[in-house]
């Protein structure tokens, strides 16, 4: 049995989503996110000696395509989506940093 | 170099590498370098709410023969969710196997008969690429940053070795034999300069045979120069931090070329958090021994086999030969190589030309025939060709093909068989009698100076070694 969800959790993993939450909020997310898991450690009070962990409920394996060249997008397309473009680039914020 | 006192490194590698598909790893775009910015993208490369992505074929079979060239264990294997936020990742996650990846535990052994083990050997996808514009000051704010996605989702193998690399040296001997079965493999192209190969190297130090030291994590390595540099650079610093009573922090560092240093990117006390977890839109891949056995079979000799085959053929072993094998195996010219032994030309003269001529003109090989290649060394062995009239053969070839006879001729490199060789000594001996009477009383100097004779006549295309066979045949 996991210990309950305390509050510093869900500001954690908040915080790794970059959601601002207030304080009620996290409150509030605290109390549901740990029904929701709760829910889920129901699943310890059975016995499941010998049952494989799953991540589908379908016995499929190996789905694949043939490597072959398929249409793109248009660019203007593309770039229209987007609020900002440059050179046929996507326009963001300075980039600070490298990536992780 | 040689670390101070008892101080040993401890090295790990990890090579990306791209795949050398058609299309990208979950969709049908084109993975192709050098496109116009933005051309190859769809919804899944783009993220785009509501796609899908589709598993790459030639992309698991391109890793399964990395897997098979690195002797490892074809595993059953999943796809993860790895979250993090960053513009050139549009989806907000990149596509990755963590805990169980289609390659486990293999090795690599290095020319110096050293053996490096291997980890592991996974796909992943690649992100998109940014560039970053600003610094001008014209305007505040103007700073940004451009993103071009048509690398997002191009397939990746990343190769992690087993923390056995000891130097500098071992690490780029790892890194090129490997580059070279990527090659072998066609997985990769192996071209670092274009980030189609890149390396990560993990650096700690200790005294010989105590535990490991903290290790850093050296990035943006995009040269096998710059792997031994920064890994030289790094594990002095560390050498220096701790003799001087600090502590190694697990961080990862850039590796700066212009500066000659690494610098801290981020420490990692905040253990990275990239909230693992299963990709729901892609199923478990296992493939089955009928498909790993298609791949087995498809796999051509490696590097390391086919150095073996070559320098079996070899007549002595100088390092001139030695270096001029790698080269042939590394560019992939053994093909000419081994015809022309085939043919009776000799070893050294065959890793010559081809480590020379063929590898300094690598795009051209398309016009020259093996046929051509070892037609042209025997001419030049039997002596109807000199060494740089040889060249030249083999430089036309390269440039417009054709047949090395011909080409001589229309060169007027025929003039100068041994019977036109000989017209040309007896003139020059009636042209000049004082010197021969000398040569012939036994001044050998003067053999030179006939050479030069010849040389002027026929601007420098005889071959020096005939003409003193000529000299002496008439003494
Ligand atoms: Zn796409």
């Amino acid at each position: 049995m996991s210990s309950p969800l305390r509050r510093d959790d869900v500001a954690h993993v908040a915080k790794l989503a970059r959601l601002t939450l207030s304080s009620a909020e996290l409150d509030m997310f605290t109390e549901q996110l740990g029904q929701v898991l709760e829910h889920a450690n129901d699943m310890s009070s059975l016995n499941l000696e010998g049952v494989k962990p799953t991540a589908h409920p379908f016995e499929l394996l190996n789905v694949v395509r043939a490597d072959e060249i398929r249409a793109s997008l248009d660019r203007d397309e593309v770039l229209a989506m987007a609020p900002d473009a440059q050179d046929g680039r996507f326009a963001v914020p300075r980039i600070m940093g490298e990536a992780p | 170099m040689t670390l101070p006192g008892e101080w040993e490194m401890v090295i790990g590698l990890e090579v990306h590498t791209e795949l050398q598909t058609a299309t990208k790893m979950f969709c049908g775009c084109a993975n192709h370098f050098g496109s116009e910015p933005n051309t190859n993208v769809c919804p899944v490369c783009l993220g785009l709410p509501g796609s899908l992505p589709v598993l790459n074929e030639r992309a698991v079979e391109l890793a399964m023969a990395i897997g098979m060239a690195l002797h490892c264990t074809i595993a059953p294997s999943t796809f993860h969710r790895k979250n993090y936020f960053y513009p050139d990742m549009p989806k907000d996650f990149q596509i990755s196997q963590y805990d169980l990846p289609i390659n486990k535990g293999g090795f690599l052994d290095l020319p110096d008969a050293s053996r490096v083990s291997i980890e592991r050997a996974h796909l992943e996808e690649d992100t998109g690429k940014s560039t970053h514009l600003g610094g001008t000051g014209r305007i505040h704010g103007a700073e940004r940053s451009l993103v071009d996605y048509n690398r997002s989702g191009v397939p990746l193998v990343e190769i992690v070795s087993g923390p056995d690399i000891r130097s500098a040296a071992q690490a780029r001997a790892y890194a090129s034999e490997l580059r070279g079965i990527l090659i072998a493999t066609g997985a990769s192209d192996g071209r670092m300069e274009e980030g189609s190969m890149r390396i990560d190297a993990n650096v700690s130090v200790r005294k010989a045979g105590e535990p490991f030291g903290t290790r850093c994590e050296i990035k943006n390595l995009n040269s096998l120069r710059s792997l031994v540099r920064a890994i030289d650079f790094e594990a002095r610093r560390q050498i220096e931090l701790i003799e001087g009573g600090g502590v190694v922090r697990q961080e990862t560092r850039h590796w700066d070329e212009n500066l000659g240093a690494t610098s801290t990117m981020r420490t990692k006390e905040e253990a990275e958090d990239y909230r693992y977890f299963r990709e729901p839109d892609l199923v478990d891949l296992a493939p089955d021994d009928a498909w790993q056995q298609r791949v087995r079979d498809g796999l051509p000799k490696m590097p390391a086999e086919r150095r073996a085959l070559l320098s079996a053929r070899l007549t002595s072993s100088t390092e001139a030969q030695f270096d001029a094998v790698e080269v042939v195996i590394d560019l992939n010219l053994e093909t000419y190589v081994h015809a022309a032994l085939d043919a009776g030309v000799d070893p050294a003269l065959a890793l010559a030309r081809a480590a020379n001529e063929l590898a300094g003109d690598i795009d051209n090989l398309g016009h020259l025939s093996s046929e051509g290649f070892c037609a042209t060394l025997l001419m030049e062995q039997r002596g109807d060709l000199s060494a740089t009239q040889a060249k030249t053969v083999l430089g036309e070839q390269l440039a417009h093909g054709g047949d090395p006879a011909s080409i001589a001729a229309s060169l007027g490199f025929e003039r100068l068989s041994s019977e036109s060789l000989e017209g040309t000594v007896a003139t020059l001996i009636e042209q000049f009698p004082d010197e021969w009477a000398r040569y012939r009383e036994g001044d050998e100097k003067l053999a030179q100076f006939f050479i030069g004779q010849v040389m002027k006549v026929t601007k420098g295309q005889a071959n020096g070694k005939l003409v003193v066979e000529q000299l002496q045949a008439r003494r």
